[in-house]
């Protein structure tokens, strides 16, 4: 079934990359103030659920071909992967580290490991979201 | 403070409790995640409302509030989203197969 | 510090991720799924040696001292049940290979086992006591999830009640959690053990610690266990074994861990409702067993009495009482596991799963009707078998303590096992065959190889009883000193 809503397709268009926007900047401000994977990953994930109610699934699909229930395992390997990683460096379990780069066009930048344990918790949070919705709505 | 917060505890554990022993399924569910958010105050309250600053070193002399309570509740929260979504589904598909969302009606006979 | 310990958590939550890369590769899946567990079997064991050279280990997450981080400890207690715990999985997924369907392995059945196997595993091991909250809900999830897969009417009902119920139980737990801090302010299991002994376990950390009784016994199904018959028979075969074996073990892993860690003060109070409510759960079970009709009412009641009878151990609190209760344990994780793979696989061969209906099995199956038998004797307890060494060491402390009451009840409810498990033998395996030999379904080898191997290990953990003593006494004393713990971690 083909909902043909002009107001929601047109005000879609263009408030999803604000609200993309808004989940990328609260997943890499989690840093040092509020945000982080969890709520990154809620404000992308309701993007995504939001582009599937506007358009249907067909279409989405054929734009973004990705299983979801991988992009949670995926994300879950990272974390896990972010976790585990201490261990061959004789570091307690979990342990997380962070140094000062110095970019060529950037200048100094803060990189830690602790961001990709986030992008793990982000892709994970996306995955379960879509794919309970979409468990629940693929049914007709 | 507290005794306002424990009110509003009581409060929403009496309704989620109500709601609880609905037989209607989304009812239930919806009880559930009412008793969440109740526990989720509970951990803040019992654990101590804010008194004193952030708790980081470089920024204040100090007396801190006790972050733990808030690191609590995130993972609560973490934790009882997946239930409930869960929970959502899964009524959802027993609603499919069984044809009822009334829990009076999904009993079960015992010689089936 | 000592990396190895989060292995038997994180491992199977790794190669969980990995298979459902690997949806459709359901060969591979299952050799993946089969190493992993006999990988953390036999690390497990490894860690347990290690436990006995080195005393207890520990494991601070990222780095951050107790009481502040989360940790992992490890002692003779943990990780004996880690280990069986890990055998029992890996004997259930060799069954699981040639029974479970593709249907199910093909919905993500190998993941979850998985999920749950790390869940368990965690619950064991940790030592912060919103760690185990968080580990027992990763073990629910995963059982939620298996207990509704297939998707039938009759387990989606039944999972619906089994969730609720089970997200009543962790709001108390977090409840109980919320009181906790307030009144200790810390969460480290030791820490508290140490503040609680300062401030001499008032009233309101006794009111806490019933409130902790109540979340565990839920879990365990001790006494509550209205909601246990129900979901335990709806799910396939391996599932009810894994369920039967694990999960209402990790409850009562989580009493004894409370009981003589944290609160071991009030022991008037807390174990004297212990000790009632394990009577009252032997004597339930019992008139469960007893009225049972089907094999599946029977095994859960089954269930039912070994949680009561392990839970007069912890109730009577004697050290000989303890050492029992640790040799019932690692019994009846294996036994029961048997039992109910035995059961689900006598309703494959003949349909049916009420008693009367089924008749000379022993003629066809041979081996299988004499498993049972075997079976059969270690629940009741009889010489050599596994059942026997907890069954005198608990019976043995119940009079050193004097609670007749308890002992009289416990070696009763040995009699209505062995009455109720003999009533299928005689019924269902002696008497005229109803299948022809021609008509029979084979049983598949690989269930063979699972009966085999675990009646090997209830065999080996009653006659090795004394090479297992070395652990198992370890295990009893840490639990009756709780500064040995206490000390391994703030100190050190």
């Amino acid at each position: 079934m083909k909902i043909n809503d002009v107001i929601l397709r047109t005000v879609v268009k263009g408030v999803i990359f604000i609200i993309l926007t808004l989940g990328v900047y609260l997943f890499f401000s989690g840093h040092n103030a509020p945000g982080g994977g969890f709520i990154g990953g809620l404000v992308l994930g309701s993007g995504l659920v939001l582009l599937y109610i506007t358009y249907d699934l067909e279409t989405v699909h054929k734009k973004m071909p990705f299983d979801f229930k991988k992009v949670a395992g995926l994300g879950v390997l990272l974390a896990t992967g972010s976790a585990i990683g201490s261990i061959f460096f004789d570091a307690p379990f979990l342990s997380q580290t962070d140094t000062y780069f110095t970019f060529p066009i950037l200048g100094e930048k803060h990189l830690t490991t602790v961001t990709v344990f986030e992008a793990g918790v982000a892709l994970t949070v996306i995955g379960t979201l879509v794919t309970i919705i979409l468990s629940i709505s693929e049914d007709e | 403070m507290e005794s306002l917060m424990m009110i509003l505890i009581g409060i929403l554990v009496a309704v989620a409790t109500y709601l609880v022993l609905s037989r209607n399924m989304i009812r239930i569910i919806l009880g559930t995640a009412l008793l969440s958010h109740a526990v989720h105050l509970l951990i803040l309250t019992v654990g101590g409302l804010k008194k004193g600053d952030v708790p980081l070193l470089s920024q204040s002399e100090g007396p801190f509030t006790d972050a733990l309570p808030q690191a609590l509740i995130l993972t609560a929260i973490v934790i009882s989203f997946a239930t409930t979504a869960f929970l959502l589904v899964l009524a959802y598909r027993t609603y499919k197969t069984n044809g009822s969302d009334d829990l009076q009606e999904l009993r079960g006979m015992p010689d089936e | 510090m000592n990396n190895l310990l989060v292995l038997p958590l994180i491992i199977p939550i790794i190669t969980a991720v990995v298979l459902v890369f690997l949806k459709d590769h359901i060969v591979l899946q299952r050799i993946i799924s089969f190493i992993t567990m006999l990988f953390v079997t036999v690390l497990s064991f490894i860690l347990l040696n290690i436990v006995q050279t080195e005393g207890i280990l520990r494991l601070d997450f990222s780095g951050w001292l107790p009481p502040f981080g989360i940790l992992f400890v490890a002692d003779s207690f943990a990780m004996i049940l880690v280990l069986t715990a890990s055998v029992v999985t890996t004997i259930c997924l060799l069954y699981a290979f040639s029974t479970i369907g593709n249907r199910h392995e093909k919905m993500f059945f190998y993941p979850f086992v998985l999920f749950l196997i790390a869940g368990v595993n965690g619950s064991f091991l940790t030592g912060d006591i919103f760690n185990l909250f968080v580990c027992f809900e990763v073990m629910l999830l995963a059982s939620y999830v298996l207990i509704a897969l297939g998707g039938e009417k009759r387990q989606l009902r039944e999972s619906l009640k089994y969730v609720l119920i089970n997200v009543v139980a962790s709001w108390m737990f977090l409840v109980a959690l919320a009181f906790l801090y307030g009144t200790v302010k810390t969460l480290n299991m030791a820490h508290i053990a140490v503040r609680v002994a300062e401030a001499g376990q008032d009233p309101l950390l006794t009111t806490v610690s019933i409130l902790f009784l109540i979340v565990f016994s839920l879990k365990a199904g001790l006494l509550l266990f209205f909601w246990l018959p129900g979901s335990y028979s709806v799910p396939p075969t391996v599932v009810q074994a894994l369920f039967a074996a694990l999960l209402t073990k990790v409850g009562i892993y989580a009493l004894i861990r409370t009981f003589t860690l944290m609160f071991p003060l009030q022991q008037d109070v807390t174990h004297t409702i212990i000790g009632i409510m394990a009577g009252v759960t032997i004597i339930a079970g019992c008139m469960g067993a007893l009225s049972g009709r089907d094999i599946y009412t029977i095994a859960t009641y089954n269930v039912i009495i070994g949680v009561g009878f392990i839970l007069i151990g912890l109730a009577v609190g004697t050290e000989t009482a303890m050492t029992g209760a640790i040799y019932y344990l690692i019994h009846d994780m294996l036994a029961k596991a048997l039992l109910f793979l035995l059961v689900g696989m006598m309703f494959y061969i003949t349909g049916e799963s009420v008693v009367k209906k089924m008749s000379g099995l022993i003629k066809n199956y041979p081996i299988f009707g004499w498993i049972f038998f075997i079976v059969m004797l270690a629940l009741a307890g009889i010489p050599p078998l596994s059942g026997f060494v907890g069954k005198v060491l608990i019976g043995q402390g119940a009079i050193e303590a004097g609670s007749y009451i308890l002992l009289a009840l416990g070696f009763a409810s040995s009699i209505i096992v062995l009455y109720s498990l003999l009533r299928i033998f005689l019924a269902s395996f002696f008497g005229e065959t109803t299948i022809s030999l021609e008509d029979s379904k084979p049983i598949p080898k690989g269930a063979y190889w699972s009966f085999i191997l675990f009646t090997i290990s209830i065999v080996f953990v009653g006659m090795g009883a004394e090479s297992l003593a070395v652990y198992v006494k370890d295990a009893a004393e840490t639990l009756m000193n709780p500064s040995i713990y206490i000390d391994a971690i703030l100190k050190g």
